[in-house]
């Protein structure tokens, strides 16, 4: 039939994926950013000390004591301080937005991981085993969906004591953050992930499995799975960026973490009660968030168009 | 529901030993509605099929979309738990036989799937898939896994080169010669192919069906062979059944089949295929059925080709008719059936 000539080379369906990535430029540069930032906020305290700023330090002698807001154009912006000072504090503007990013990408990513991790498990049994497993998951899943999450947020974040399980301060309130968003937003993935088990398992090749002998485990790890990583880890992708603004609005509501302690969310919340005199204020952590959010939802759906899987 | 037990075994070919047999099939698939999952009907899928297959013959089974072929076939290989009835595989009963019982007798039944496409996982490379049976029944071969998929790449007219590719690399004709590797990985004694070709170029099909040939006359293997065209099973067949919404209607030889059909549904389904002669067309008259085939939900009482039927009298309405042997190796469930090697009269029932 067809005879090799030389070495013939396989690709995988990941090596293509990885080629149709590439000429995405706009996936590319959304990654690209996306890489910026993740850098930027494992290395926050070294950008701030070569740069010389810090984020908790005050500044009064810059803030015109009578008008409470930075001396000088836009928030006071100098050599020392390149993106300008808060009002009445004078605190560093850039420095707390690198250590925000620390706070809104750890949030972001350990809530991701948290409701990947349960929807992707409660929708492959759900899509593979069926019948009354199914209908119980499904059900719980509209359950959660319907839950009314910036209140029990608030209600639950009132109720908690300052120790919890070994956790105080900013760590337990990152814990009760993270726990809140990751737990009540796997039915998102949970329900794609179903989705796409039910098809899968409809498949030819799961039948040429099972009538080689082989067992459960083997058809849901290495039949199945191999074929849901690729959505995993789209709507993974696009589920930070929802994280981000998620987090970003708890904080702006006050439930986030604990002044001084920055974040974008709180920037944004202060910053609306200074607008009549210093609007420039909402500027930095309103583009940061911005940018954040675009960033990964343009990796994300670049992504999902490399991974395609109706694209053979 | 089930056709004589007596006959089920009347049909078995002279030369070679049973190595299939079943008796009164039946599978339905449960409908059901409402938030407590009643049952509210049921599809009648297969409903009663008694035959037997015998070592080294390739036997098909034909019928058009919805009779309940592609479910005999995956009862045969129990993917599928019959409702009822028995199969019987070396003369062990393996109708309710549970999965882990099944397990190591898998290795002796395997079956060719018809989505060539679907077939093949996309995100495992060749070698992976055909060297999966090896390793999912823990057997051993000199020289590795890897030699071993080989060779079979080999058997099948792939390069052995292909070990590190994926499905999609390759055309419809090659991912069903993989298929076809993988099936063969254990030496099955028995294979059911579920529309082999079906899905295939018609230029490929005639590739495919004679690499499936020469293995079996390399291999000794037994075929059952699910397909609804015609002219393939003619090609391939020993003998024939040939379905109608979920029976078998007909068993017989392929020539006394294809020369001398009895029942009027197998008259109708032969008088479809095209013949490229144009004076022999001319004097053949094609036979056109009225109507649909009814639903299998809620088949037509007695004989389920009634409705369609041209023959048809009261008493198919009222009486089933049993499987009976008309001619040597000939069964045929019909009241009043064609080509009677002793005239038209209507059969009484005595069993040859």
């Amino acid at each position: 039939m067809v005879q090799g000539v030389g070495k013939i080379e396989g690709r995988s369906l990941w090596q293509i994926s990885w080629i149709r990535l590439k000429r995405d430029k706009v996936a590319l540069a959304g990654g690209a950013v996306v890489l910026l930032l993740i850098l930027v906020a494992t290395f926050a305290p070294l950008i701030c000390k070569i740069i010389g700023v810090t984020p908790n330090d005050f500044h009064q002698d810059l803030i015109d004591p009578s008008l409470q807001t930075p001396i000088g154009k836009w928030n006071g912006i100098s050599a020392d301080h390149p993106f300008g000072i808060e009002p009445v504090n004078g605190r560093d503007i850039f420095a707390r937005i690198v250590y925000g990013a620390r706070i809104s990408l750890l949030i972001a990513f350990l809530a991701t991981l948290l409701s990947v991790g349960i929807g992707t498990v409660a929708g492959v049994v759900a899509g593979y085993f069926g019948g009354w497993v199914d209908s119980l998951i499904s059900r719980l899943m509209d359950i959660f969906l319907a839950f009314p999450l910036v209140l029990f947020a608030l209600a639950l974040v009132g109720a908690v004591p300052d120790q919890l399980l070994g956790l105080k301060g900013d760590s337990l309130r990152v814990a009760l953050i993270v726990f809140i968003i990751g737990f009540f937003s796997w039915p998102y993935i949970g329900r794609i992930i179903r989705g796409q088990t039910l098809s899968l398992r409809e498949r030819e090749f799961v039948d040429a499995a099972r009538s080689l002998g082989a067992r459960r485990p083997y058809i849901l790890f290495t039949e199945l799975l191999p074929n849901l990583i690729a959505p995993i880890l789209v709507y993974a992708t696009l589920l930070i960026p929802t994280n981000v603004l998620f987090e970003a609005g708890l904080s702006y509501l006050g439930v986030g973490v604990r002044p001084p302690t920055a974040s974008w969310g709180d920037m944004l919340s202060i910053a609306a009660n200074w607008y009549q005199v210093a609007p420039l204020y909402m500027v930095p952590p309103g583009l940061a968030i911005f940018i954040t959010v675009l960033a990964f939802n343009l990796f994300g759906d670049g992504l999902r168009d490399a991974l395609d899987p109706r694209s053979r | 529901m089930t056709t004589t037990d007596t006959d089920s075994t009347a049909a078995k070919s002279p030369t070679g030993e049973e190595l299939l047999s079943v008796t009164g099939l039946v599978k339905h698939f449960p409908i059901r509605r409402g938030v407590l999952q009643r049952q509210t009907g049921a599809v009648q899928a297969v409903d009663g099929l008694d035959f037997t297959v015998t070592k080294g013959e390739t036997f098909s089974l034909v019928g058009e979309s919805g009779c309940g072929k592609t479910t005999t076939g995956r009862l045969l290989t129990r993917l599928l738990e019959p409702t009822a009835g028995k199969i019987v595989f070396e003369g062990r009963d393996i109708t309710h036989m549970s999965e882990g019982k099944i397990r190591p007798l898998r290795k002796d039944v395997q079956m060719i799937f018809q989505d060539p496409y679907g077939s093949l996982n996309p995100r495992h490379t060749v070698g992976k898939i055909v060297g999966a049976p090896y390793k999912l029944q823990h057997v051993k071969t000199e020289g590795g896994t890897k030699k071993a998929v080989q060779e079979l790449l080999e058997l099948v007219g792939l390069s052995p080169e292909h070990y590190n590719r994926y499905p999609h690399e390759f055309s419809g004709g090659q991912r069903q010669r993989i298929g076809i590797a993988r099936t063969l990985a254990l030496r099955p004694k028995l294979i059911v192919a579920d529309e082999p070709v079906s899905a295939l170029d018609v230029s490929i099909q005639a590739q495919v069906v004679n690499l499936l040939e020469d293995l079996q006359n390399e291999f000794d293997l037994t075929y059952v062979m699910i397909a609804h065209d015609l002219s393939v099973v003619r090609h391939v067949s020993d003998r024939v059944a040939v379905m109608y919404l979920g029976k078998i209607v007909e068993i017989a030889d392929r020539v006394d089949l294809y020369e001398t059909p009895m029942h009027p549904y197998t008259l109708a389904l032969l008088s479809a295929v095209p013949i490229p002669d144009t004076k022999r067309r001319a004097r053949q008259e094609r036979i056109r059925l009225q109507g649909d085939v009814p639903s299998p939900i809620n088949p037509p009482p007695a004989c389920r080709f009634h409705t369609r039927c041209w023959k048809a009298q009261d008493i198919c309405k009222t009486v089933e008719p049993p499987l009976l042997q008309l001619a040597p190796g000939h069964q045929t469930a019909c009241h009043f059936p064609e080509n009677q090697p002793g005239g038209d009269a209507p059969k009484t029932g005595t069993a040859g």
